[in-house]
């Protein structure tokens, strides 16, 4: 098993956990934390494809996507977080629960 | 650079997307501009497209590389027939909507926050519909997601908060299992290209994640059933003309690249099973959308359960275009809904949102004789709604001819089955607001003056669904420039 194989595979998991919390905790706080964890498991699968390729420097094609990536999930966050602390102001909970008033 | 090499068409994608960008950045400095960078980005936009789609038509697809540096590190647009129709609708739509909003926002505290990211959202559509790689496409479905949930939560309410998160965080869920998509397709072929079949050589088995994984996210982000249930309340709790937007054109946005992947990049490995699967799900989406139309209580609740029911007409595409007999039809009859349920669903959700102006409130129950006060809108409600159903002129008919003609012919009866349910349903819909509207009642339902802009920009948009039935010839011109049957 290379050290590739190894990264893809953790990358993998932190998605596979992150999608899971995602869906199970209803606090807006959490929900945000495991979209962010499962964000870091897709760059690092996509840093595990850029090192696949032979020869001394890595792929710089997957590098780039992470970089993008990476700010595409800070503003991600933060618009996510200025909302969950409206909801908290106006409900006096950052729960978003099942079957709620349409 | 010469003036010639900018104003050259070859460039006209470049500009398409920074106009508005630019529009979107000036409406945060200078606040008080928004409106007349509006209309400025309204009329700049569509005068480029139409030279775009004029260029296409006699040149045939245009390509360029920003600054001249090549992809995969380089930006690459590419505009083919498709792209542009894309275009052109986002322009009309778009264009009608910037002015309905000058009614709409005149005076409220939510105008200078709507600008700039309304000018955001237009100019992330315009990039999306002209990438050349799915890196590039996961970058704009993100831009697009974050300006349309911006625009969500501006009502203010507890409720289109709590809409917004829960459409971020759907929304971002989607683009993160299309991004995965994404670095699998990458670690199998080492290209992001969109419209090289590069993808031939490799092994059927290897494309399976990858293929599986995007259109997952997509179908997430378009709201298929059963992935439908963060819609409704986000597109019925935002403004207007932001629900309009919602509706019309953010949920093509998926749409149109799950549409590019499958038919370009994916197409030899599609077996038919999933195929038949997403025109189970899409038949299911007509059904239960319209059904749950019927039920709704409030105007705006209906019209976002009908593009519920509408998104399953769209997908039908995908059953039926996988079959090789009767030709291209099923492919523009797809195409056709996308570009008349544009236009009818902006025209309903603009009337929807007069009738609110109007009455505070969008309760079908308390809306007796309405039509006494808004004449035009409940006029430009029913014409969209003949698109809808899919009653002759409209384009809505052609839509669901083409692709009643393609399911007979490739032996496929039963989505024509479905097809026909849906109509009926729809219709059911439409009349249960106008059961209401209509009434003959000497106390009509309370309400104030609404600005005329906002009443005829929806009839414009209503007339233009039926419209794009007459010009049907025209427009299956220029989406046949680089349609992937040739």
């Amino acid at each position: 098993m290379t050290i590739s194989t190894i990264y893809s595979l953790v990358g993998v998991a932190l998605l596979g956990m992150g999608l899971h919390a995602l869906i199970i905790h209803s606090h807006l706080v959490r929900k945000i934390l495991a979209l962010n964890i499962a964000g870091a498991g897709v760059f690092l699968f996509l840093v595990a494809v850029a090192g696949r390729t032979p020869g001394p420097l890595p792929d710089p094609v997957p590098h780039t996507m992470v970089l993008t990536g990476i700010v595409v999930a800070v503003s991600a966050t933060a618009l996510a977080l200025a909302l969950a602390c409206r909801i908290h102001q106006e409900t006096g909970s950052a729960h978003i629960t099942e079957n709620e008033p349409e | 650079m010469s003036l010639n090499e900018i104003l050259n068409p070859v460039t006209l994608p470049a500009w398409i997307v920074s106009v508005p960008l630019a529009a979107a950045v000036l409406a945060v400095v200078l606040p008080k501009t928004g409106g007349w960078a509006g209309i400025f980005t309204a009329i700049l936009t569509a005068a480029m497209v139409a030279a775009l789609g004029h260029e296409i038509l006699v040149h045939g697809p245009v390509q360029m590389v920003i600054g001249g540096w090549l992809p995969p590190l380089g930006i690459a647009l590419y505009a083919d027939g498709l792209s542009a129709a894309m275009l052109g609708i986002t322009a009309l739509v778009s264009g009608c909507i910037t002015l309905y909003a000058r009614g709409y926002f005149s005076g409220s505290a939510a105008s200078r926050r709507f600008w700039p990211l309304w000018m955001f959202l237009w100019a992330a559509l315009n990039a999306l519909f002209l990438s050349a790689d799915i890196f590039n496409l996961y970058v704009t479905l993100e831009l697009l997601g974050l300006s349309a949930v911006a625009l969500v939560a501006l009502s203010g309410t507890a409720d289109a908060f709590r809409a917004a998160v829960r459409y971020l965080l759907v929304g971002l869920t989607g683009s993160l299992i299309y991004l995965t998509g994404v670095a699998f397709f990458y670690a199998v072929t080492g290209t992001l290209g969109l419209n090289i079949k590069v993808a031939v050589g490799s092994a059927p088995a290897s494309m399976t994640v990858p293929f599986a994984l995007m259109a997952a996210g997509l179908i997430l982000k378009s709201a298929l059933f059963p992935m439908h249930f963060w819609l409704p309340p986000a597109h019925a709790n935002a403004p207007a003309p932001v629900s309009a937007a919602l509706s019309a054109l953010v949920v093509k946005g998926s749409f149109y690249i799950l549409l590019r992947l499958w038919f370009t990049v994916f197409m030899p490995f599609i077996n038919p099973f999933s195929a038949q699967l997403v025109g189970m799900l899409a038949a299911a989406a007509i059904i239960w959308g319209s059904l749950q139309a019927l039920l709704a209580e409030r105007l705006k609740l209906l019209v976002a359960y009908s593009t519920v029911a509408q998104i399953g007409y769209l997908f039908l595409i995908f059953p039926l275009s996988s079959i090789a007999q009767g030709g291209p039809n099923a492919w523009f009859g797809g195409l056709y809904f996308v570009l008349s349920h544009a236009c009818a669903k902006a025209a309903v959700f603009l009337s929807a949102g007069a009738v609110m102006h109007c009455c505070g409130h969008d309760r079908i129950r308390d809306l007796h004789g309405i039509v006494a006060r808004l004449p035009v809108s409940v006029f430009a409600f029913a014409l969209a709604g003949v698109s809808l159903i899919g009653l002759p002129p409209s384009g809505g008919f052609i839509a669901k001819w083409l692709y009643l003609n393609k399911a007979l012919v490739a032996g496929q009866w039963w989505w024509g089955v479905v097809m026909i349910i849906g109509g009926l349903l729809a219709t059911a819909y439409i009349f249960r607001f106008f059961a209401r509207a209509f009434i003959n009642t000497p106390e009509v339902a309370a309400g104030r003056p609404v600005p005329w802009i906002m009443e005829w920009t929806a009839l414009g948009l209503a007339f233009c669904a039926i419209i794009l039935g007459l010009a049907a010839p025209a427009v299956t011109r220029l989406l046949d420039v680089g349609n992937p049957f040739q």
